[in-house]
């Protein structure tokens, strides 16, 4: 450990307290990678502040002693977001677990930012709910929400955090505390919490995160439908949304993510299946059932050879449970994966699946997909073997190339699993050196020491240049001709 | 020169193109001159005045460059009317979640509307510009041209620099197009309409049908000559069953109701008593709790009241007979801590009060931070936003 980090440990110690402050080596691996295994750092010194009031003197304590700092909540993440800097300091937030106000009568919440995401829907249910679900929502915390703007299988529908969070408390990086939004709309000035929501740990730490929630659907029909390929079940989530209905799921996996989620958990999805689409339509009773029997319809004119409609509660559990066991049954398939994020607009579905297969068969690697098909949220998993001479290198040419596919095609690098450092490389595919720069502006607005999570995000590190110096008089006041209140 | 001698403001420009547009901010940033980004010119008075400035159009910037109907996305100049892009969009059976009220000859562009971070009763169900706006173009006043977001609806790439650019009045730089995500237009709409002269009563309502287990499209309130009302709008393939039971749910808590299902009047005057004229249109960012007192305010001071029941944004307008300046103090009272914001108003009353409500200061600081990098030479409206940015 170097001296810095001793002196910060020691810092650390006194506002924490001694079992709150983690050095050993051997209690450091634990915090060393996030969900990404693939990206490990050892930190110098992981901090488990006990409230806001702890997390701001904590980042206080960095800020003097020049330290970076990672901010973690659950460690789910699957960017390398949450990954710590090298020798520096690791700020988790798994004690900040309180629900600080439930104000149901306007409809919002307030929670620190270690509350798990199920806690927030369980906090109001079951009239109302929290819409954003990551697959991940029973562990994943809300302040890892906000970093990353997480969705989750309905946010076709109900959007995405960014759309829930109202209000934020945020410790800058210099460690001053600031309010952002409130429970109300709308507040005077900048969307700063438009900004910071999505910022990934780049901005500051949220030591309290306000959200909205909202009235539970009065009912909700959900179906499984069998295709024998992607193609074809992609042309009937078309038809879909030209109906003009709108799903508050729809979800595909394609025959490999089939096979694998099957033998997990024995739902009897047909393993011959070229492709599986959960269709999941919520709102009032009339509305619900007029469109549920449009969308079968639709399904058995699209080609579906199988029909299953969830009948009851523990039918439509079934039914996401092998949708949202997809990822870990991989395994079954291949000793490891890479899990692409990339979005591409829905239309060109078929086109860029067809790429991708053409890939998978010039590298000779199996490529499975999971996709959030109503938004065209890719999640192709590239399977390989890292025990084989170089087939880890050529999985991770192949996941670049389906990325570069997916934004050739109109789309995105990530839809919302995060930038972080498994996707910066990609980020020149989308934004030139000017869009780039205009990023640095916001981050070094919030942070011009660069301390919070340096190295994410952005492709290069990037410093920032001399802040341009005090509010200078505009020509015109000088003139008289113009004043600020 | 931009400036005649007196430093007033000679013709405003109107470049016709995104890099014309980002070279003449620069321009003026070069002369140290102030400037405003306008469109269709509908909402130029709000904010501070920021006098002398030279006027920038985005009116040279009008083309619908996508329409991705099977994707329910577009990419429009920030010069394209909402009236425009809502005939291209309907000729799909799709809208632009967006109904602010557009001026009298429907010339508000998506520009300004996003700009001003205007919405209308669809908020409710939709949300506002910074729900709908998938991807933004920009340019600063040291002639930077960039991009932010994309044009899918879902895509975490990056700073969500396009949420800081709506609402923020031009202040960081110029809004020179947007991506948009669209929503497919219901094929039937029917309302509910309960009136009540008790603002208790209205209060209740609302919370109710705002809590209820159904799917509105918008629910209003509104409060006018003593008399109040609650407007639920559903939107779907059977929109007036529960309209009908809405209305039902109404009558039982003791209004006088009626169903509505050739509707568009109903709502065009709820947007209509956004805007005003002569009067004093004062924006409360207010929480769904507080509708009884705002309209119990609202008698005292003779205003009329229309709003988002179940958002907690409201539009009251302090009649032009009245002394609005004080209207405006007495609001701000009874609604506190709720930021009320100034809109419309005649020059003697914007000169009386401030139009805006500041943040803490330390907030104040960071937005400060924020202009500063993105508009470090100052020009861009100053003076004009919250707290004088």
């Amino acid at each position: 450990m170097s001296s810095d980090i001793a002196g910060l440990a020691a810092d650390l110690r006194s506002i924490c307290g001694d079992e709150h402050v983690l050095t050993h080596r051997h209690q450091l691996r634990t915090y060393e990678s996030d969900g990404l295994l693939q990206y490990a750092a050892m930190p110098g010194v992981v901090a488990l502040p006990a409230d806001g009031a702890e997390v701001q003197r904590v980042v206080r304590a960095c800020h003097e002693a020049g330290v970076a700092f990672v901010a973690r909540g659950s460690g789910s993440g699957l960017s390398g977001g949450a990954m710590p800097v090298e020798g520096g300091c690791v700020i988790a937030l798994s004690r900040l677990r309180r629900i600080l106000e439930v104000d149901l009568d306007n409809q919002r919440v307030t929670v620190e930012p270690g509350v798990t995401n199920i806690a927030v829907s369980d906090a109001v249910g079951p009239g109302h709910f929290y819409p954003p679900d990551p697959s991940s929502q029973i562990v994943c915390s809300i302040g890892g929400n906000v970093a990353e703007n997480s969705g989750g299988a309905h946010c076709f529908k109900y959007g995405f955090t960014t759309n829930y969070v109202t209000g934020l408390e945020v410790v800058l990086p210099d460690g001053e505390l600031v309010r952002l939004g409130a429970k109300h709309l709308d507040t005077p000035g900048y969307d700063l919490v438009g900004a910071f929501v999505g910022s990934e740990g780049t901005l500051g730490v949220a030591t309290s995160i306000t959200v909205r929630v909202v009235p539970s659907p009065q009912a909700t029909r959900t179906l499984v439908a069998f295709f024998d390929s992607t193609s074809e079940a992609g042309s009937v989530v078309s038809a879909v949304v030209a109906e003009g209905i709108v799903a508050g799921a729809m979800e595909m996996m394609d025959n490999l993510s089939i096979r694998a989620a099957e033998g997990a958990t024995k739902a009897g999805y047909p393993q011959d299946a070229g492709a599986a689409l959960v269709i999941e339509l919520d709102g009032s009773e009339s509305e619900c059932a007029a469109r549920f029997d449009q969308v079968v319809a639709l399904c058995e004119e699209g080609g579906a050879w199988k029909v299953r409609v969830a009948s009851d509660e523990a039918e439509r559990a079934l039914i996401w449970k092998t949708r949202k066991a997809a990822f870990a049954a991989m395994g079954r398939i291949a000793p490891n994966y890479y899990v692409q994020d990339s979005v591409i607009p829905r239309t060109k579905m078929a086109a860029v699946l067809e790429q991708i297969e053409e890939l998978a068969l010039e590298y000779d690697l199996k490529v499975a997909n999971v996709f959030h098909a109503g938004d065209g949220n890719l999640h192709p998993l590239v399977c390989y073997d890292g025990s084989k001479e170089g087939e880890p290198e050529r999985a991770e040419e192949l996941a670049g190339l389906i990325v570069k596919a997916c934004v050739d095609a109109g789309g995105s690098i990530t839809g919302e699993h995060g930038v972080g450092v498994d996707k910066k490389r990609y980020m020149p595919q989308m934004f030139g050196d000017d869009d780039l720069a205009t990023f640095q502006r916001l981050r070094c607005a919030f942070d011009p020491a660069g301390l919070a999570n340096p190295g994410k995000v952005m492709p290069t590190p990037r410093l920032c240049g001399e802040v341009p110096g005090p509010y200078r008089e505009h020509p015109l006041e000088a003139a008289g001709l113009a004043e600020r209140m | 020169m931009m400036k005649d001698a007196r430093g007033s403001v000679l013709s405003p420009q109107e470049p016709a193109s995104p890099q014309a547009l980002a070279a003449a901010v620069s321009e003026a940033a070069s002369a140290g001159t102030a400037v405003r980004f306008a469109g269709g010119r509908t909402k130029l008075a709000w904010g501070s005045p920021v006098p002398g400035a030279l006027e920038i159009s985005t009116k040279g910037l009008t083309t619908i460059h996508e329409h991705n109907a099977g994707d329910l996305t577009a990419v429009v100049d920030a010069g394209v009317t909402l009236a425009e892009l809502r005939a291209e969009a309907g000729s799909a059976g799709q809208m632009l979640a967006l109904d602010p009220p557009l001026g009298e000859g429907d010339e508000a562009t998506l520009g300004g509307i996003v700009a001003t971070g205007d919405s209308g009763p669809l908020r409710h169900r939709y949300g506002s510009a910074r729900d709908l706006v998938v991807g933004m173009t920009v340019a600063l006043s040291d002639g930077t041209l960039a991009k932010t977001g994309g044009k899918v609806i879902k895509n975490v790439a990056g700073y969500d620099i396009s949420k800081l650019f709506t609402g923020a009045y031009g202040t960081l730089g110029a809004i020179l197009g947007v991506s948009v995500r669209l929503h497919p237009l219901s094929p039937t709409t029917a309302t509910a309409v309960g009136r009540s002269d008790d603002p208790g009563l209205i209060g209740s309502t609302a919370a109710g049908l705002s809590h209820a287990q159904v799917e509105l499209q918008s629910l209003d309130v509104r409060w006018e000559a003593n008399a109040g009302a609650v407007l639920a709008r559903f939107g779907g393939a059977s929109a007036a069953e529960p309209a009908r039971d809405a209305a039902g749910a109404m009558g039982e808590q003791g209004l006088e109701t009626e169903v509505s299902e050739d509707d568009g009047e109903l709502w065009d005057s709820q947007r209509a008593g956004q805007r005003s004229s002569a009067g004093t249109v004062v924006r409360v960012s207010g929480l769904q709790t507080q509708i009884p007192e705002l309209l119990r305010t609202a008698r005292t001071l003779g205003a009329r009241v229309v709003g988002r029941a179940g958002l907690g944004l409201f539009w009251v307008t302090l009649p032009s007979e009245s002394n609005a300046a004080e209207g405006v103090e007495s609001l701000r009272r009874a609604m506190a801590p709720s930021p009320c914001v100034v809109l419309d108003a005649p020059e003697e009353v914007r000169g009386a009060v401030d139009v805006w409500t500041a943040p803490d200061p330390a907030t104040l600081v960071l937005m400060r931070r924020v202009k500063e990098r993105f508009d470090p030479a100052g020009v861009c409206a100053p003076g004009l936003y919250v707290g004088g940015l």
